[in-house]
């Protein structure tokens, strides 16, 4: 449908913001472009809260790649031509931003491109896990694993036969870790998200890894939702594994990151096969070349993987503990004002307390389902998801067929969170005391 | 908001509050079609007893959002002690009535359009909708076709199970 309707302006009370969002949102041609719209009254202005599904890219992004295109495209690590070279060093150059961006060891080693985190832990279900899992092995996840971390594993688990088990959550939506030690025997790798899509809980897996450690398993951290807004060392996290995407922490799409420590990585079989990824073929075999480019066959997405470093570079300008301040700040602000105002009419899933969350905030208002929610905050531009968001058996443990998801990123403000307290009032009144 | 009040008309806020033929029924006699929406989660259950080729009881079960669920209400009011065929015959037409307004967002031309109201000409007779006409504003809502036509799907479904099975044990 193409008009919206515009909400009547909302006093938001002047807040002090750890980021300078005004500023911020000039970097952002979305957001210009739809508050251009409103002075011809034919739009409200975008309120976008669903950054846990994709960011919007800034100007910096869009230039780096567009300036890639038209000065310097080819590619890389083939032609011994100037302009080859300078491709091959900018496509470097953004996988050293990124290993250092997460305190990787070795930077330029150990961190391998893929097309996003669900092929980075597909990489490593298909390679390390067809390498070590046998019959009677163990694959310990948790029940609040986005299917990017749980399909790869039951795939593979329905060829090899191992067993797949899961960590249980509180009602308030905590990893219930008590009975751990338990739960490790037997197990090989041990597959957490960081924060979780949906609930927003923040899982301290260092302590996990340690324990796992200690019983022989590697560690898989799923970093999706939790690189893009909290500081990332994959050393204080002690993992082994690190899976995250480009396109929700201000990069491109079509560009994501497989960190690994160097051990790991060398002793596992490459993943997919052709150029780029050999030392030498001969007709009856081939010898895989050094890491990290034994994992990326064929021509990467050069242009997207410069675009993540331009991202990286945003970032680290701003600064990731500004980044989590400001979305702790924001979510803290949310949570009050929504209980404040709905009160027992609107639930929020996960953890009570707003430190123990990042970005998201899943709802449940008066019974209203997610779609129609969504369906009805869309006519005041209120972007939200609604569905499972790709965890239904997290859905099932919650007892909901689907919730509406908001969430923030650095261009978002508390006026954002008035606009979304103030479209939910808006379908509360259309649904009524609708259901049961 | 006029596209709002199109989509989430008195009648289908209604059938959401209040819908009717719900419940389960003993299988067998009865037939039961599950038929889930991926995208948001929606499920419905229809349960259909069929006597001497008529729709003798219909209830449905499940849970998702005010289109899924007030269609299914709406469609089993409306197919409820109907003859088979004409079961049939108003699917077609409720089917017809969402995708021919699906394929008019998609064109652009005058000619095009002309095309689909010949064919809403000759398939669907609002008349012969009734109630279910309330539905025909989600067309504009692309996403939400998929809502509105799942319980339908699972009668078809359920119906041409019925009668391969009839067919066979003859």
């Amino acid at each position: 449908m193409t008009s919206k309707t515009k909400l009547d302006s909302i006093d938001s009370t002047l807040q002090k913001e750890p980021l300078d969002v005004s500023e911020i949102r000039k970097d952002f041609p979305l957001f210009e472009s739809r508050e251009g719209a409103i002075s011809e009254s034919t739009h409200p202005p975008i309120t976008y809260l669903d950054s846990a599904a994709s960011s919007q890219q800034p100007r910096q992004v869009l230039s780096a790649m567009e300036s890639y295109y038209e000065t310097t495209h080819a590619n890389v690590h083939r032609g011994v031509y100037a302009m080859a070279e300078e491709s091959t060093r900018r496509f470097e150059e953004a996988r050293s931003k990124v290993g250092r961006f997460i305190n990787a060891p070795l930077p330029e080693v150990e961190t391998v491109f893929t097309k996003n985190a669900t092929e980075s832990i597909n990489l490593v279900a298909q390679t390390w896990g067809r390498r070590n899992l046998k019959p009677g092995d163990v694959v310990l996840l948790t029940i609040m694993e986005h299917h990017a971390n749980m399909v790869p594993w039951l795939m593979l688990a329905a060829e090899i036969g191992f067993e797949l088990r899961y960590l249980e959550i509180t009602d308030d939506g905590e990893l219930v870790i008590d009975d751990l030690e338990k739960k490790l025997e037997g197990v090989r790798l041990v597959g957490i998200t960081l924060m979780s899509n949906v609930l927003g809980t923040i899982n301290d897996i260092s302590s996990i890894a340690s324990m796992a450690h200690r019983n022989g398993a590697v560690v898989l951290a799923d970093g999706a939702q939790y690189v893009p807004g909290m500081p990332t060392d994959v050393q204080a996290l002690n993992c082994d594994f690190l899976a995250f995407s480009g396109h929700k922490m201000l990069g491109p799409t079509g560009i994501g990151v497989l960190w690994a420590r160097k051990s790991l990585l060398e002793e596992m079989p490459p993943f997919l096969g052709g150029g780029e990824m050999i030392d030498d073929v001969r007709l009856d075999g081939f010898m895989p070349t050094a890491v990290p480019w034994k994992f990326e066959a064929g021509t990467p997405p050069i242009a997207e993987a410069i675009g993540l470093g331009a991202a990286i570079d945003y970032l680290e300008k701003i600064g990731m503990d500004k980044v989590r301040e400001h979305e702790l700040k924001l979510v803290s602000y949310a949570m009050n004002s929504l209980k404040e105002r709905f009160g027992d009419d609107l639930t929020i899933h996960g953890p009570a307390d707003p430190s123990r969350r990042g970005g998201v905030l899943s709802i449940a208002y008066k019974g209203i389902h997610p779609h129609d929610l969504a369906q009805v905050l869309d006519e005041y531009g209120v972007c939200i998801r609604a569905g499972h968001h790709c965890a239904k058996p997290l859905m099932r443990r919650l007892g909901v067929p689907a919730t509406a998801r908001a969430s923030v990123y650095i261009y978002n403000d508390h006026h954002d969170i008035d606009v979304l307290s103030e479209a939910l009032a808006k379908a509360g009144s259309l649904f009524g005391d609708a259901i049961t | 908001m006029s596209g709002l009040e199109d989509l989430y008309r008195e009648i289908i806020l209604d059938h959401y509050r209040n819908p009717r033929n719900r419940g389960e029924l003993d299988t067998p006699p009865a037939k039961r079609i599950e038929a889930f929406n991926p995208l948001c989660g929606d499920e419905v259950v229809v349960y259909l007893n069929v006597e001497d080729d008529k729709i003798a009881d219909i209830k449905i079960a499940g849970q998702g959002c005010s289109i899924s669920q007030s269609s299914a209400s709406l469609m089993s009011q409306a197919v409820k002690g109907k003859d088979i065929s004409a079961a049939r015959e108003l699917i077609r037409s409720f089917k017809a009535m969402m995708s021919i307004h699906e394929s008019k967002l998609e064109s652009t031309s005058s000619e095009e359009l002309d095309e689909d109201q010949q064919v809403e000409d000759v398939v669907v007779n609002p008349e012969a909708m009734g109630e279910l006409a309330a539905l025909q504003g989600v067309v504009k809502f692309p996403v939400r076709i998929k809502c509105a036509t799942l319980s339908w799907n699972a009668l078809a479904q359920g119906l041409d199970e019925i009668e391969e099975e009839a067919n066979s044990s003859k």
